[in-house]
């Protein structure tokens, strides 16, 4: 209400509700296709009405660097102007982190371009334990990959999966003469189709959860049944709901997203089906915080993705939004008080104390250092060589090999980085490409850092999935006598294995079962 | 494919800018008009030369960033898109293609190709939002919106804040950007309390950061990438009138 988004209503004037991946119920409320985006743009008029207020002072285009600690409270930041270049010192009785996740760790994601996980990184390095990082979420319904020039994932709304059927040939000689163009789709007669998702989830069918979704298409393409030229690729069919509800209907339910497809694809879905494939969407992992939204650090507070809390090993439609809100306008305002209530009596922090003087020479220094490199490899090229490893050993199957690998050719590849890159331009300018190298030097960090857990981590659960632990039928098992504690990670410096800390999970008034989408 | 591409080079607010052109080849007709820029990037920085700086974020056309004047027209040659969602398919092999800025003196230059669009947030502040706090608010299902009532109001909410409005208008006028906010929130009962006092102040604001007046021209209208009507324009002037007849 007091944010003034007009979410969908009946017709009778209450809110209306629609349903989700991975429930069997109607219980979302909505705002056209676009919920989250009309959230942030709730939370961004709340946000002006207390800078008009004079309460909050807000400061764009400006980046933090680093986290300042002082006697072991945090303290302030030093953040980048971006558009002077100048470093500057911000002190603070508390700090709250708001700074997203870290799925652009693998490049191509469906995070917007300027998602990173620099922020959390600092604080992991200062000191806050990271949990669950190697719990990132894949979604399944994405436009799939249309070549090497490609730098973003477009997510189509998981809404589609309402009405639309997913499949495969059940063929291989059909999928050949779909990658060569010979025939289309629509000519590939019912019974030559398999409809996977409804064949192995008979109750929840198309509508079964992300990551079954998700690793359900990568074993029909695994298995060669991928319908496009890169094999990664499956089709999700409109024509039976078309059938059944008539083109309005679905024009009203989907129209848009149609339209989008077909800007992006010159495809059209009323005639042919849409063609999907699993891509990085959201991260569950993220900064360790106890019931407060507090960090390791005191004074230090992480709240909606960027905190680890709220989701487990698997977000559930929607609830990425339910968590923004939550903790921004319920949970910190409350909590935070606290700790604030103790600090009245110290006065303001200096900011040129020694600590801020080091944490700015620090921050200094790694700019200089990438500046000195000179090399020949862009940033960009090196990223997406970081990505690929990430997708291919701590992507939607990660085995034991495969994740030592990966954190072997990650050190590797830093090792590269900091011989081969070239930053153009100097510090005291707007200058993206220093930006992002700056943020790729945390991917490498926080890549690793999945490594190690997914690593840890010998069971299967939620978006982390070991080749190692799964049932007959190739579905995930988990381990709870093993593992069911929230992996907090310590920094042990560069390059270092990181410390595990165990928080076991008590679960006191419900019974640990696995969710069963068969029948 | 192959083009030419023809930029607006700035080095800051203060430098005199100019045009350079720049050859590139082997560009899929599947890549978006930002991965082309990518690409160019790619290329500058291994030939030693400085990239183009452009803004860009969501890349799926709802962020608003990518402020890009394409071939003469705010975000390129196809209608209702960002410039994020402008695909090379549009362009013929071989073409010369001109990228400038926003043109507008309420968005100065920051660089090359990005701007300055805190006059949008200054707007925002004088009036764009609901006044009751986050978290006091009565349950939304205490206060009834007809469906209707609640469709136009998000026709409106769709804003994302491109500036393409601006950047297209020859009069450089906002009018579609505030009205677009005015008319959401007047629609709404929660938003209703303070419909007046809003539209003048935001007017007012608009007004004062060297944005330019509307004559009607519906070019504005016609180029932005949520296909706002203008008849909300017709609403922010009703709001506008009734406030100044309190005056």
């Amino acid at each position: 209400m007091a944010q003034g988004i007009p979410f969908a209503r009946e017709y009778g004037g209450y809110l209306a509700n629609r349903s989700f991946g991975g429930v069997q119920v109607s219980r979302t409320f909505y705002a056209r296709g676009q919920t989250g985006q009309q959230l942030l743009l709730g939370a961004y008029a709340s946000l002006n009405k207390e800078i008009a207020a004079g309460t909050v002072k807000s400061y764009p285009r400006h980046e933090m660097l680093d986290l300042v600690v002082i006697n072991g409270e945090a303290k302030g930041i030093i953040a980048r102007n971006l558009v002077t270049g100048q470093l500057e010192r911000f002190g603070a009785h508390a700090v709250v982190i708001a700074t997203g996740g870290y799925g652009n760790t693998y490049f191509l994601s469906t995070n917007a371009m300027n998602s990173n996980g620099s922020a959390a990184m600092q604080c992991y390095r200062k000191g806050a334990y990271f949990a669950n990082p190697c719990f990132a979420q894949i979604h399944p319904t994405c436009i799939p990959v249309h070549g090497d020039q490609q730098c973003k994932l477009t997510l189509m709304s998981e809404s589609l999966r309402n009405d639309g059927r997913i499949w495969v040939p059940r063929k291989l000689e059909d999928v050949e003469k779909l990658r060569r163009h010979e025939i289309k789709a629509s000519q590939i007669p019912e019974e030559d189709r398999d409809y996977y998702l409804e064949r192995r989830y008979p109750a929840f069918g198309n509508l079964v959860p992300r990551d079954v979704a998700s690793r359900a298409a990568k074993e029909r393409c695994d298995a060669g049944f991928g319908v496009n030229e890169t094999g990664k690729a499956v089709f999700l069919d409109f024509s039976e709901a078309i059938n059944r509800l008539g083109h309005q209907k679905v024009a009203e339910r989907y129209g848009n997203l149609f339209e989008m497809y077909e800007k992006i694809t010159a495809s059209s879905p009323w005639e042919e089906p849409m063609m999907i494939y699993p891509a990085i969407h959201y991260t569950m992992g993220g900064i360790w915080v106890d019931y407060d939204l507090g960090t390791t650090i005191p004074g230090l507070y992480a709240i909606g993705e960027a905190n680890f809390s709220d989701h487990g090993g698997n977000r559930l439609g929607a609830s990425a939004l339910m968590q923004g809100l939550a903790d921004g306008y319920f949970v910190i305002p409350v909590t935070i008080g606290d700790y604030l209530s103790h600090k009245f009596a110290e006065p303001r922090t200096d900011i040129d104390a020694p600590e801020f003087n080091e944490a700015e020479k620090a921050v200094q220094a790694r700019i200089d250092r990438l500046f000195s490199i000179n090399g020949t490899e862009t940033v960009d090229s090196i990223h997406k060589e970081l990505g690929h490893i990430m997708w291919e050993y701590v992507g939607m199957a990660r085995e034991e090999e495969g994740l030592k690998t990966a954190i072997e050719k990650i050190k590797a590849l830093r090792e590269r980085f900091y011989k081969e890159v070239k930053v153009p331009g100097s510090q005291y300018e707007f200058n993206q490409e220093l930006e992002k190298a700056l943020r790729l030097e945390d991917f490498f960090d926080i890549g690793e850092l999945m490594a190690y857990d997914a690593l840890n981590r010998k069971e299967s659960c939620g978006g982390h999935f070991r080749v190692e632990s799964q049932t007959e039928e190739g579905e995930a098992k988990r381990d709870d006598k093993n593992f069911m504690y929230v992996a907090a990670w310590e920094y042990k410096g560069e390059g270092a294995e990181p410390e595990l800390h165990k928080e076991p999970l008590k679960y006191e008034f419900i019974e640990v079962k696995t969710r069963n989408y068969k029948d | 494919m192959n083009f030419n591409v023809k930029v607006w080079r700035q080095l800051n607010a203060k430098a005199k800018g100019h045009f350079e052109t720049y050859h590139i080849e082997n560009i899929e007709s599947d890549a978006s008009f930002l991965e082309m820029l990518d690409i160019l990037n790619e290329q500058l920085i291994r030939e030693g030369k400085d990239p183009v700086s452009f803004d860009h974020d969501c890349r799926e056309g709802i962020c608003g960033a990518c402020s890009l004047y394409v071939d003469g027209r705010a975000h390129g040659p196809d209608d209702h898109v960002t410039t994020c969602q402008l695909f090379m398919r549009h362009f013929k092999d071989g073409a010369t293609i001109t990228v400038e800025p926003w043109r507008s003196s309420a968005f100065p230059v920051i660089k090359d190709l990005v701007v300055d669009r805190r006059a949008f947030d200054t707007i925002l502040q004088a009036g764009g939002f609901i006044s009751v706090r986050t978290g006091s608010a009565q349950d939304a299902n205490n206060i009834l919106i007809g469906h209707d009532t609640a469709e136009e109001s998000m026709d409106a909410a769709a804003c994302i804040g491109c500036g393409a409005c601006v950047a297209t208008c020859k009069n450089g006028s906002a009018m579609l950007f505030v009205a677009a906010r005015v008319s959401s929130l007047a629609l709404l009962p929660q938003g209703r309390v303070e419909a007046r006092k809003r539209a003048r102040s935001m007017v007012q604001t608009m007004d004062s950061l060297g944005f330019g007046n509307c004559t009607n021209t519906r070019a504005c209208e016609l180029e932005c990438p949520k296909g706002i009507s203008v008849t909300h324009i017709a609403r922010l002037n009703r709001e506008y009138l009734k406030a100044k007849f309190r005056e």
